[in-house]
């Protein structure tokens, strides 16, 4: 690009600071008493997780049959608290996060009517749907690492730290630990990008941000009710949620690439045909909010 | 450059089977402030729409500022203030906030000024005070307020004012009258959208008017008035014989009450009406030429009735 084009064409975020859109769109999430409402909810399940625990120790620690994965293990180190905690909110309250910031995406924009001004700012609607979806995602890893991190710390204090002995075993030590519990959240925000790109489509088809919101947990739902039907297992590894709970893979030693790998594809799939859907509709439509 | 500042070509849309703008060929001058009048219903705000390129036209086209649209819009746009349909901002976000927030999504816009000119604004619409409350705690007027700040967030050459002083009390009307007079003044172009005629008889140097989609009408202010026949208004003890002296000079439409006859003057010069009145024996205690106002105008162009055009 030469110097000309430099001049001419400012920066993505506008004059003097880089990102400046990007930044007004995660402070207004952030700012949000909804969202900060939320974030809490999701961070009192770990904790209430390590408490119920620590009660019952050392009688029930071994959880019994239905227990969710992971529990049996806390007692033995607390980085299993985050563990149990991602493994129980990645079922609904993690999805009901994306899915409320996704609804809000565009149709809450159209509801209290500042799309229209945004438009004629102008923000080229490509880009406010960049930015639009950039915040979902990022609000996915924030709603998880959250999650993760409370879970962490109310397992340390309860339980403390050490060697962490894998689903398969084997030990490693906790620096390394923590480091799949990173990519356990990387790998679920992935999970819930591919959510969040559905939710963005949603999110351009109405003017209405909380039927967005229970549209999207409903194809969520949906897809979670689908997979646990045996009759229609063809179907299976094609559902949005399928290899979700895949996570625990990570865990293994070696780790079970194969399962995660094909998580991950199956989000891009989504993530590229959902954002598609979405730029189609919105770049056509008539914004009459 | 061209001489417009607005200027469309056949602009239609339809939605549905219906006709909601019908073939528009708008001519907005540049430094014109445009008076776009109609009846609810009769396609203002979905011709501003279209030229914000918020609705696709069905066909048609047109250009901002001498740059085609919607195509010219990121160059364009930035020098366009708007306010469409009412205000819209987040609720639990304070006015101050809600444009930094604009500011924040205009590429053009100096991140390093941002502060200086939202204050600048906000003080330009009265509202420096309440800058910092949150906006679902504004109140109609307020919020127009801040609606009308935010078009003026940036230097404009061009605003598209859809009803803006919707919902202000008459004080606050005056003062975004006073505000449109000094943004003219500044060299800016102004289309002003209205159903306010005594709006447009105060700031507009020119009008165009909706009817059913149609732009039915489209001059100066000047013109206007003028096409509308001025009539001679006699006042006099004897109205019968005046009405009958000014049939007989050739004025159209004569009619007479107790203490006064009126005509329209058409080509008849009105010094020759008084001195032939005068002449013929009819006491003239007075005589005035009066122009048909804006509002029956408006009328004859749009129609009576309260039906919102459909």
């Amino acid at each position: 690009m030469s110097a000309v084009e430099v001049a001419a064409r400012p920066a993505t975020g506008g004059v003097g600071v880089p990102f400046r859109f990007l930044r007004s769109e995660l402070s207004l999430i952030a700012r949000r008493r909804r969202n900060q409402a939320g974030l809490a909810v999701l961070a009192a399940v770990p904790i209430v997780i390590a408490i119920a625990v620590k009660v019952a120790s050392p009688t029930s620690a071994g959880g019994g049959e239905g227990a969710p994965q992971f529990l049996s293990s806390i007692s033995g180190n607390g980085l299993f608290v985050a563990l149990a905690a991602l493994a129980l909110e990645i079922q609904l309250f993690l999805p009901i996060a994306v899915a409320a910031l996704a609804g809000d995406a565009v149709a809450g924009e159209a509801n209290v009517g500042t799309l229209r001004y945004l438009l004629t700012v102008p923000v080229h609607r490509t880009r406010l749907l960049a930015v639009k979806y950039a915040g979902i995602v990022a609000g996915a890893f924030i709603a998880t690492a959250t999650v993760a991190g409370t879970g962490l710390v109310a397992g340390l204090v309860l339980f403390g730290g050490g060697d962490v002995t894998l689903l398969s075993g084997t030990t490693i030590g906790m620096g390394e630990g923590l480091l799949r519990l990173l990519a356990i959240c990387l790998y679920l925000t992935a999970c819930l990008a591919a959510l969040g790109a559905v939710g963005l489509f949603v999110s351009t088809l109405t003017e209405q941000p909380m039927g967005a919101t229970i549209a999207i947990v409903m194809v969520n739902m949906l897809s979670w009710i689908l997979g646990v039907i045996p009759q229609i297992d063809w179907l299976h590894p094609y559902l949005l949620t399928h290899w979700w709970e895949n996570f625990g893979d990570l865990l293994r030693d070696p780790v079970a690439w194969d399962p995660v790998r094909h998580g991950l594809l199956s989000a891009a799939a989504y993530i590229v045909i959902f954002l598609s859907a979405a730029w189609a509709r919105f770049g056509a439509r008539d914004v009459t909010s | 450059m061209t001489a417009f500042a607005v200027e469309s070509c056949g602009l239609t849309k339809r939605f549905g089977r219906q006709v909601a703008v019908n073939a528009v060929d708008l001519a907005v001058p540049r430094g014109a402030v445009y008076g776009f009048l109609g009846p609810n219903g009769s396609g203002k705000t979905t011709t501003i729409r279209m030229l914000l390129g918020l609705i696709r036209p069905t066909s048609g086209g047109h250009a901002l500022l001498g740059e085609r649209m919607p195509g010219g819009a990121a160059t364009v746009l930035p020098r366009v203030g708007a306010l469409v349909e009412g205000p819209g901002f987040h609720p639990y976000l304070s006015g101050m906030d809600n444009l930094r927030r604009l500011d924040a999504a205009d590429r053009t816009a100096r991140a390093a000024t941002a502060d200086a000119r939202i204050r600048a604004a906000l003080d330009r619409v009265g509202l420096g005070a309440a800058a910092g409350k949150r906006f679902r705690a504004y109140s109609l007027g307020m919020r127009q307020r801040l609606a009308l700040a935010a078009a003026m967030l940036a230097s404009r050459d061009l605003l598209i004012l859809d009803e803006p002083t919707n919902g202000l009390d008459p004080q606050g009307t005056r003062e975004v009258r006073s505000l449109i007079g000094a943004l003219a003044a500044e060299g800016a172009t102004v289309l002003l959208s209205t159903h306010l005629l005594s709006e447009v008889e105060q700031v507009c140097s020119h009008v165009g008017v909706m009817h059913q989609g149609n732009l039915v009408a489209q001059s100066t202010l000047e013109d206007l008035r003028a096409e509308a026949a001025p009539r001679a208004r006699v006042r006099t003890d004897r109205p019968a014989d005046a009405a009958r002296v000014l049939r007989e000079l050739g004025l159209t439409e004569v009619t007479h009450d107790g203490d006064s006859a009126t005509g329209v003057l058409g080509p008849v010069a009105p010094e020759k009406a008084v001195a032939t009145l005068v002449h013929d024996g009819v006491p003239v205690s007075g005589f005035a030429v009066v122009a048909a106002d804006l509002e029956e105008q408006f009328v004859a162009l749009t129609g009576e009735g309260f039906d919102v055009s459909g």
